[in-house]
């Protein structure tokens, strides 16, 4: 039987980092939001590595952050060890990355959702997803109860359908042996949903006072830790980390793969979704690169809380016997006493192509889904879509414009561009290859392209908005400042320049041009830059880098110009591409298949050539002659 | 911000009569300044009345490169809406060219297919209501442009690009797969490495390059392709051709080596005989080199000539051939007439539709009545330059010159000891450019290679 039970603005689906970002931003824009979740216990857990950011995903918590997301609030809250990746490298590629308590970083989500006003936290599986004439109407759990709503946001990750496996044993749960979502998947495809099948997997957990660490290589967290939120100071969040370990595969763990490869559920065809070609199992490894003799193994405390650790590196569908003996064919690894077994899991999600750039579902009116439900991977990934599909739920129900990111502006564009766009078949992880104007997009400056963003939605502080506004201002005049201060050629000049290993100057030169130099930077000229005041470091980062590589900068911006023309002309939404006699079969095909907003989404679309572009263009003119000569002005500029 | 401004050549390449080249955009007015010369000296053409026409001179540099009328017409009056110039020029195909090159050398680019007409249309110059018959000239005259960017590469050329590619891919790969998972790659080292794949990279570009621009000038006149087995008589009929009153332009073996290409002038016409030189001598062209060598000549010939030897029965071969060259424009052959004839033109014309002509080359039996047909096929139309092959061959060149430029970058950033992630910047543009020659475009071929070449990930 079912029954009314309370309105709300908006329902959020599932309380993993993409539920959880997007109901903390609808209740904090003042809507009426309550979000459900399988287990009380499961709040924005880490069922598979125990760390948040990395490369190019270090990029999307910040941007989180500066939008008004909470992720980097709890992780600097909560790590246990952080370390700023590729720092020999450009800066557009420095990546935070720390290790967290999971249950630490559990409860303390947990704890924000259930102080925040006008959010509720309710233990329910949701069953059916009502919808009239085209719009969401409310949702419907297990027992009965009818939540009517004005939207809803779906953030199921991997529960819908989930099936664990390993050799021949199958468990029909969720990760972590959590219960699974058994009716949805029915009630979306009754909607017309696409569905696809994804797998992903985790490796074992094994017990700590197993493991012989002297065999391995220990890897310290940095002296000097950077905070993942730009409203938190290193010194003040810092405290003492724990360390993790590296040690390597061994041909006696190759050989035990290959030997038992007849028994992964990947080989023998038990499973049917798409793995992730970041995340590779060991027997996929061990297949695909036979000639690597050995492959990296990380040793990862999972908490503070608990002596079990994860092995990262070693994901594994492999049958139990034949794990015990793969693990322990690993130096420092001969006594390991596993915990928690390594498994594939298999889910279903949806295909994103039917998803708006606001991520919202493009038939089904307030009806909005992020994170692993719309065919991504990892945590930050889930989080950032949670984060957008919150605000735009509520731009609409607020009825204000919706926030739409583009790829120049952010690795949150570049995420859900991608993910709508192009025809993913395999779980999608951000890296820095797929940002093309990455270096625009640091993680050094989410604040200063972002922040206020943040802000016109509501998600972020009048005072915080006023900071970062104050910061451009410093930084533009600090880098006035250096290109027009001339240093002359006098002895103290030459003396640092040859104790740094930089060429003595022949002609005067101004302090930027100095900072160009490879071997140079801002901080080394402290002693013969006189008039320099004390600034924060943030900004002097900012001053350095935007020096050091403007000539590189400069060319990037040239091109997001290019870009953002093509992302400005739009396509109205129920355009019917079989109406346009010219366009090659293929691009109509591909073109109803992703209905792109925009003529600069349509061009990213495979198979859609450059001449359809034109020929499309050629086609909308006609179809806006109403407004033609405003249109045409618009249009024209750059073909 | 405006548009930028293109130039192409408006009319076909054929030899006879004039040439136009447009130029469409803000910088036509400019650039002809720079490089038109009034007869009494230095005169500023943009001054003039719209609409007007002006004889002089364009020159590159110190180089006078024709005598020409210019036609100056001020937006918005003009075919694209823009401020449009042209320069009518003698028709010979090298002339057009140096001058489309010093237009191009004034900041402007070369048009895409189909880009004068878009750009009328989307300026309003051309009515909505034929918005279809715009978007299939763009669409068809694209096609060709690509069918024809794939044919002119020999397929020499073609490994090379894909090398060079491929090369540049890895090596993008291999950089950001150390970016994205730096505790498995590591990239100490690697600029060593680099440096040399662009070294090597941008030489074999650079031939390219030269190949390319030695290209033009084999390529000028319509494309006359011999086609025969041996002793048919083909190089009895190219030096006929060849011989007597009809001066010999150029004589430039083919790069390739095996083939041998005369430029003839037949009254108004100018003829690139292409004959299988390598093969006169030896063997047969069928079966040393293949009927492959037939095909790849045939598809891209504007002209065939198939020499029959009509006191030896048709085989297999001929009927291959036949089949071939059955969409083409050809001219059939049935020499050797004052022998016993073996095959009758009723024999062919079971099997063909081409005019056939009896020949003797021993005493110029129908050489006279050859003339006469392409001279009559030229005329009424049915015989043109595939024209579009001129400006492929600039396409292919702006490509490279762009990748190898692109390159250069790469090579200055390792130079000055730019973090390695700077890099890929370059060398992706590089590899774009060498895409566009064979009509590929991006996708995911760096996500792809990065998977299958590296193990990435935890």
């Amino acid at each position: 039987m079912s029954y009314i039970y309370e309105d709300y603005d908006v329902v959020v689906i599932g309380a993993g980092h993409a539920g959880c970002e997007a109901a903390l931003a609808c209740a904090r824009l003042s809507l009426n939001t309550i979000i459900f979740t399988v287990s009380m216990d499961s709040v924005a857990l880490m069922p598979c590595n125990p760390n948040i950011g990395g490369t190019s995903k270090g990029h999307l918590v910040r941007e989180i952050d500066a939008l008004g997301g909470e992720m980097g609030k709890n992780i600097d809250k909560t790590y246990i060890q952080s370390r700023m990746l590729n720092l020999s490298k450009g800066p557009a590629v420095h990546s935070l990355r720390a290790q967290a308590d999971k249950m630490d970083y559990s409860n303390s989500m947990r704890k924000v959702l259930e102080n925040t006003p006008n959010l509720t936290l309710k233990q329910a599986e949701i069953i059916d997803i009502l919808v009239e004439d085209g719009k969401v109407k409310g949702v419907k759990t297990y027992s009965g109860a009818i939540y009517p709503c004005k939207a809803v946001i779906l953030c199921t990750g991997t529960y819908l359908n989930a099936r664990c496996i390993y050799g021949d044993t199958v468990h029909e749960t969720g990760p972590n042996g959590l219960q699974s979502a058994l009716y949805l998947t029915e009630s979306l495809k009754k909607l017309g949903i696409e569905m696809f099948r994804f797998k992903t997997g985790t490796p074992a957990r094994i017990d700590k006072r197993t493991i012989d660490f002297t065999k391995m290589e220990e890897q310290k967290g940095d002296e000097k830790i950077v905070p993942f939120s730009f409203i938190n100071r290193g010194e003040d969040i810092q405290k003492e980390q724990v360390s993790c370990w590296l040690t390597y595969t061994t041909p006696k763990t190759h050989e035990i793969v290959q030997e038992n490869i007849h028994r992964s559920p990947l080989f023998s065809g038990d499973i049917k979704g798409t793995g992730a070609r970041y995340c590779p199992s060991i027997e996929d490894k061990v297949v695909r690169f036979p000639d690597r003799d050995r492959h990296q193994v990380f040793i990862e405390p999972e908490g503070n809380y608990t002596n079990e650790m994860y092995i990262s590196g070693l994901s594994s569908s492999l049958p139990e016997d034949v794990q015990v003996r793969m693990y322990r064919s690993v130096p420092g690894l001969e006594k390991a006493e596993i915990v928690r077994n390594a498994y594939a899991i298999e889910y279903d999600c949806i295909n994103p192509a039917q998803l708006k750039p606001t991520l919202e579902i493009r038939n089904i009116e307030g009806f909005f889904s992020a994170g692993q439900f719309n065919g991504s991977s990892g945590y930050e990934e889930a989080a950032a879509q949670g984060l957008m599909a919150g605000i735009n739920a509520s731009m609409k129900l607020l009825g204000k414009e919706p926030v739409v990111l583009d790829r120049s502006e952010a690795y949150i564009g570049v995420l859900i561009d991608d993910l709508i766009t192009k025809e993913t078949m395999e779980p999608y992880r951000m890296m820095t290859s797929r940002a093309e104007y990455r270096l625009l997009l640091r993680q050094d400056n989410a604040d200063l392209r972002l922040t206020k963003i943040g802000y016109q939605v509501g998600l972020i502080d009048k005072e915080r908005y006023q900071a970062v506004v104050n910061k451009e201002e410093t930084i533009r005049k600090e880098i006035k400042r250096l290109e027009s201060t001339v240093i002359g050629a006098k002895s103290e000049v030459q003396e640092l320049l040859k104790s740094l290993n930089s060429s003595p100057l022949t002609t005067a030169s101004t302090l930027a041009d100095l900072i160009r130099r490879p071997e140079l930077n801002y901080e080394v000229l402290k002693t013969i830059d006189t008039q320099r005041e004390d600034l924060p470091d943030d900004v002097i980062e900012q001053v350095n880098i935007n020096i050091k590589y403007d000539g590189y900068i400069e060319r990037q911006k040239r091109q997001v110009e290019q870009f953002r023309k093509q992302e400005n002309k739009k396509i109205p939404e129920n355009l019917d591409y079989d109406m346009i006699p010219s366009l090659r079969i293929e691009a109509k095909q591909k073109l109803n298949k992703f209905k792109p907003v925009s003529i600069g989404q349509a061009s990213r679309i495979s198979g859609v050539s450059p001449a359809d572009i034109s020929v499309l263009l050629v086609y909308l003119m006609q179809y806006n002659s109403k407004e033609s000569s405003a249109i045409r002005k618009e249009y024209r500029n750059g073909i | 911000m405006k548009s930028d401004t293109i130039a192409a050549i408006a009319t076909g390449n054929s030899s006879a009569g004039i040439s136009i080249i447009r130029i469409s955009g803000d910088k036509a007015f400019p650039a002809i300044d720079r490089i038109y010369r009034h007869k009494n000296g230095r005169k500023k053409i943009s001054n003039m009345k719209s609409h007007t026409i002006h004889y002089g001179f364009i020159v590159d540099g110190n180089e006078v490169i024709d005598e020409v009328m210019v036609t100056i017409m001020k937006a918005p009056s003009t075919y694209t809406r823009e401020d449009v110039v042209e320069i009518n020029c003698h028709g010979g195909i090298v002339v057009t060219r140096k001058i489309l090159e010093a237009v191009l050398k004034q900041d402007i680019r070369l048009a895409e297919p189909g880009e004068f007409t878009k750009r009328a249309f989307l300026n309003g110059r051309i009515d909505l209501s034929q918005a279809e018959a715009v978007c299939d000239i763009i669409n068809a005259k694209n096609e060709i442009a690509l069918k024809n960017s794939l044919n002119q590469l020999r397929g020499r050329e073609k490994t090379i690009i894909e090398t060079i590619r491929k090369s540049i891919l890895r090596d993008v790969a291999y950089i950001e797969a150390a970016l994205d998972d730096p505790e498995n790659f590591t990239l100490e080292g690697f600029a060593d490495d680099l440096k040399s794949h662009l070294k090597l990279n941008c030489k074999a570009i650079d031939e390219l390059i030269k190949s390319s621009k030695n290209g033009k000038l084999i390529k000028e006149g319509i494309k006359t392709v011999i086609l025969g087995k041996p002793n048919a008589g083909k190089s009895s009929l190219l030096n006929i051709l060849v011989k007597e009153d009809r001066a010999i332009v150029t004589d430039i073996a083919g790069t390739t080596r095996d083939t041998l290409e005369e430029t003839i002038r037949l009254n108004d016409i100018t003829l690139n005989i292409i004959d299988t030189a390598g093969i006169r001598n030896t063997d047969d062209v069928i079966e040393k080199i293949g009927v492959e060598k037939a095909i790849k000549l045939s598809q891209d010939a504007d002209l065939i000539l198939y020499v029959i030897d009509s006191s030896r029965a048709l085989d297999e071969n001929d009927d291959r051939i036949l089949a071939l060259i059955e969409d083409k424009n050809a001219i059939l052959l049935l020499n050797k007439s004052d022998l016993r004839p073996v095959v009758t033109p009723n024999d062919i014309k079971d099997k063909s539709n081409h005019p056939i002509i009896i020949t003797s080359f021993l005493d110029y039996r129908g050489v006279e009545e050859l003339e006469l047909l392409i001279k009559e096929k030229f005329f009424e139309g049915s015989l043109t330059i595939h024209e579009d092959i001129y400006i492929t061959n600039d396409r292919h060149l702006e490509a490279f010159n762009n990748a190898l430029n692109s390159l250069r970058m790469v090579e200055d950033s390792v130079n000055k000891q730019m973090p390695e992630d700077f890099y890929s910047i370059d060398l992706m543009a590089a590899y774009e450019e060498l895409g566009k020659i064979l009509g590929e475009n991006l996708s995911e071929d760096l996500i792809n290679m990065i998977f299958s070449e590296f193990c990435m990930g935890k």
